[in-house]
Formats: structure tokens, C-alpha cells, sequence
């Protein structure tokens, strides 16, 4: 019953339409339609949640409470926030490239919706299930980049220029690790499809057989979404905010929001790729398996969160010699090293 | 390819989007939006491939060309000497070279579209599936020399680059 509830919910959606006389192709474009909606419901309320679990997690890793006064354990205190900053003004700069200021903030969730269209969820719960859903979540991570440097460039202040020429620099370099990381589970399972990489880890999850590369990912993926140790991109003691310096109001809270969209993104990733997506584990299968899916996705939240309260940032330089001095050769010689561990498991008859 | 209205209709408006973005490209004064309509015109391209159910090469299309926008930028507003953004992209006189090129542009493009047997193509080979395993296939069995190749070009550009990066390092040190 559990298990099937969203499935059941499309199908109930489906078998109304059809019953209304609705012709096909119409129904199937009111169902995706429908799909993304809710995903693009599902990423908004998280990422107001998340800024929530953020602050409670800072506090009690500082030996403090967090927010507690606005709603029981202080759960509506971002929704406080967001409502306060929406009924700002958002302050145009004289001099900025006013089409780009605006258009970056209403442009910056479009891909993590688009991505989150093509993550399965859990059993047959996917919107897109694409052939090359791999790499199409990674073509649509790298267009994230000419958004937040859109804004950065529009504002016309040199701090937000010092910052998007950052997020180009750091996001481009960070993305070929990533890239080169997965392609060891590519290798073992040889399809790029997300649903049959989820099903390849049925016995095994590829955190087991690729760890170096679950690192590489994962390191990478946060310095993806500009998150400690990696935020050089809107150091506070360095260049202010970054590219959202002359942000403000809703403006402000789009980006501030996109990067805990971004977060989900990563961690969805990761749970797909590495940790078995919405597998059971040891066979606890009475645990639905979308419910399977977020508790993962979630524990990887924390652990990036858990990062911000833990490391320091690191400088420019050493993060563009760690990124192409150590990542970038690690990860080759992983896939290396996944190519002949997959010879001699064949030649053994494995 | 489905030959369906809708996908009639999608195909006119992506290529009057590539083409409005593709003349925006050039005649756009600032160089910053130049290269943003670039990329506009880069993703409707892969929207043509998705129509055609290439979706591979969509994707290689977003990723590597729209992608690497971002790095286009980057060089224009470094290698740019105008104090003035809104001059960035002016206009030349090089009115003879530009309608040679074009000229040859379009007479090669349209060589080949008339000598290629349409019909046939569209008749014979239906999309197959699994169109990344194939491609993997051909780029490394009948394509393999131009895939190394091109392989060798990038590898000879890394080379390059880390020379020249080196050099300059070199003479802050003295």
C-alpha cells in the first residue's frame, strides 16, 4: 500500500483522464506535467526546510540551540524569513545590465528542476526515465554555471565580478573530476541509464566497489554547489557575498535557496549512483522504497552540512591545484585501475 | 522521427530561435550578451537532436557547447581592452572576406544537402534504441584513427598550455 502510493496516485490520475475520453498523447503530457510539478513543489519546500536543518545543525554543533521561537522548535522560522524577504524590494543597481539582473534569479532553479526530473525516487517512481540520464544530469549541472555568473556579471560591482569569475573557475574545474569518477560505475555497469544503474546494485552497492570514486564524487559535488570548504566563491571575509552582493529581497533568497536545491541534487546523485538508490538494504524491504531513498539522500545532507561546521575554506590556489593535481589523476587512474579489475574478474569467470 | 504536427511545429520554432539568436550573435554591441545568445541558439540545437531522438547527441551538445559558454565569456571580458562593455562587439569593414566565407558556407552545406539521399535515410534506418552503445561501437572500431586523432590534437592543446602557463612563471621567478 505504502510502497505503491505515489504510483498508485499517477495511475488513479491516469485512469481519470482516460475515463473522462482524453486522448493519449494529451494524457501523458498532463501526467509529466503534473510529475514536475510536484518535484518542482517537493524541491521548494525542502529547500526552505533544509535552510531550517542548516541553522539547528550549526547550533548544535556550536553548543547552542538554534531557532526556537517562531512555531514548535522553531519550524517556521524560514518561512518567516522567505515571507519577510518577499515582501522586499529588490534593489536594482544604477549602473547594473538590468535584464541579465533579473534574469539570473528567475533562471537559477530551472536546472535543478530539469535534473530532479530524471532522478528515480523510488520503484518505478521516475518522471524521465532516460537512457542517457547520467549524462544528462551532468550537462544540465554545467548550464547552472552561466546563471550564477549572469547575475554576477549583471550587478556590475567588482565583487560580484571576482565571484563569478570564481564560481567559472571552480565550477569548470570540479566538473571533470565528477565526471571522470562515475565513469568506473559507467564501466561496471554499461548503461548510463539511472534506473538500471540502481538495479545493477542489487547485491552490491557501488560504494563497496568504487570508493575512490564515491570521494572524488563527492568532494567534487560539493565543491559544485559552492559549499565550505569550498564557498571562495562567496567568501564573506574576502569579497563580500560573491556574485549575489547587490542582491536583495527575493532576488537574494532565489540563490540562497538554489543552494540547497543544489545540495539535494548532489546528494540525490550520489544516493543513485553509489549508495543504491531506493534498494533496500539487508533486505528491509517493509520500509517503502522511496522512503528508502530520502532517508539516504538526507543522512548525505547532513554529512554536508556537517562539513561547513567542521573545515575551514581553503584559498584559491590550493583549491585549483587539488582539483587538477589530485582529483582529476585519481580519478583517471580509477577508471584505469576499474578496467583491469573488470578484465580479471572476467578472465577468472567471475 | 515522428512526423507529427507537434513535432512540425517544434521544429519551426527552434530553428527560428537558433536563427533569431544565431543574428542576435553578431550584431549584438556588447560581448557579454553576444555570447549568452549563443548559447541560447547552442540549446535550441539540442533541442533539433531531441526531435531527431538523438539524444546523446543533445546532451554532448548542452554539455560541451553551452557548457564551455561560461569559458567564452571569460575570455572575451579578459581579452577585451574596452573600457566600455557596450563596444565590446563592433562592427568591421571586411564586407568582401565575410560574404566569401558565407558564400563558401553555403555552397559546400548545400552541396551535400542536395547530393545526400534524404528519402532513403528517413526510409531505411529507423532510430535504433540504444544509440550510445552503438556510437561507442563505431567511434572505436571504423572511427578509431580520427577518434585518436583527435585525441592527440587535445593532448598536443594540454601540452600547450602548461608550456606557456610554465613560462610565464619562469620570469616572475628572475
Amino acid at each position: 500500500m505504502l510502497e505503491n502510493l505515489f504510483t498508485n496516485i499517477a495511475g488513479l490520475l491516469r485512469n481519470l483522464l482516460d475515463s473522462a475520453g482524453v486522448p493519449p498523447l494529451w494524457n501523458d503530457v498532463t501526467l509529466l506535467v503534473v510529475k514536475l510539478v510536484a518535484i518542482l513543489v517537493f524541491i521548494l519546500i525542502n529547500a526552505l526546510w533544509l535552510v531550517l536543518m542548516e541553522r539547528k545543525v550549526a547550533g548544535y554543533m556550536q553548543a547552542r540551540i538554534g531557532p526556537n521561537r517562531v512555531g514548535p522548535w522553531g519550524l517556521l522560522q524560514t518561512t518567516c524569513d522567505i515571507g519577510k524577504l518577499i515582501s522586499k524590494e529588490i534593489p536594482i543597481p544604477k549602473s547594473a545590465d538590468k535584464i541579465l539582473f533579473l534574469l539570473a534569479p528567475a533562471l537559477v532553479f530551472v536546472p535543478p528542476l530539469m535534473i530532479f526530473a530524471a532522478i528515480p525516487f523510488g520503484k518505478d517512481m521516475v518522471a524521465l526515465d532516460l537512457n542517457i540520464g547520467l549524462f544528462y544530469v551532468f550537462a544540465l549541472a554545467s548550464l547552472t554555471t552561466i546563471i550564477f555568473w549572469m547575475g554576477g556579471w549583471g550587478s556590475n560591482n567588482k565583487y560580484s565580478l571576482l565571484g563569478s569569475m570564481r564560481v567559472v573557475a571552480q565550477m569548470v574545474s570540479y566538473e571533470l573530476p565528477m565526471i571522470l569518477s562515475v565513469l568506473g560505475v559507467i564501466m561496471l555497469v554499461g548503461s548510463m541509464n539511472l534506473t538500471e544503474i540502481i538495479a545493477a546494485q542489487q547485491n552490491m552497492w557501488f560504494i563497496v566497489t568504487q570508493p575512490i570514486a564515491f570521494l572524488i564524487f563527492f568532494i567534487a559535488a560539493v565543491a559544485e554547489c559552492n559549499r565550505t570548504p569550498f564557498d571562495l566563491v562567496e567568501g564573506e571575509s574576502e569579497i563580500i557575498n560573491g556574485p549575489y552582493t547587490e542582491y536583495g529581497g527575493m532576488g537574494f533568497a532565489m540563490f540562497f535557496l538554489a543552494e540547497y536545491a543544489s545540495i539535494m541534487i548532489i546528494s540525490a546523485m550520489a544516493t543513485t549512483i553509489f549508495l543504491g538508490g531506493w534498494l533496500a538494504p539487508f533486505g528491509l524491504t517493509f520500509i517503502p522504497s522511496w522512503l528508502w531513498f530520502f532517508l539516504k539522500m538526507y543522512v548525505l545532507i547532513f554529512v554536508v552540512m556537517w562539513f561547513r561546521w567542521t573545515f575551514p575554506r581553503i584559498r584559491v590556489d590550493q583549491l585549483m591545484g587539488f582539483g587538477w593535481k589530485i582529483l582529476v589523476p585519481l580519478s583517471l587512474a580509477n577508471v584505469f585501475v576499474t578496467g583491469i579489475g573488470m578484465y580479471i574478474y572476467r578472465a577468472i569467470g567471475w | 522521427m515522428e512526423t507529427s504536427i507537434y513535432s512540425v511545429l517544434a521544429f519551426y520554432v527552434l530553428a527560428a530561435v537558433i536563427l533569431g539568436s544565431a543574428i542576435l550573435v553578431v550584431s549584438m554591441r556588447n560581448i557579454v550578451h553576444s555570447v549568452l545568445f549563443l548559447a541560447i541558439c547552442f540549446i535550441a540545437m539540442a533541442g533539433l537532436f531531441l526531435i531527431l531522438d538523438a539524444a546523446y547527441l543533445a546532451v554532448i551538445q548542452v554539455l560541451v557547447y553551452a557548457g564551455a559558454v561560461c569559458i567564452m565569456i571569460i575570455f572575451g571580458v579578459m581579452l577585451i581592452q574596452r573600457t566600455d562593455m557596450k563596444q565590446s562587439n563592433l562592427f568591421n569593414r571586411q564586407t568582401f572576406m565575410a560574404g566569401g566565407v558565407v558564400a563558401l558556407t553555403l555552397a559546400v552545406s548545400g552541396f551535400f544537402a542536395g547530393t545526400t539521399a534524404w528519402a532513403d535515410l528517413a526510409a531505411n534506418t529507423p532510430v535504433p534504441e540504444d544509440s550510445l552503445g552503438q556510437i561507442g561501437q563505431l567511434l572505436l572500431s571504423k572511427y578509431v584513427i580520427p577518434f585518436e586523432v583527435a585525441a592527440l590534437l587535445l593532448l598536443v592543446a594540454l601540452v600547450g598550455a602548461i608550456v606557456l602557463a610554465k613560462e610565464v612563471k619562469a620570469n616572475v621567478d628572475d
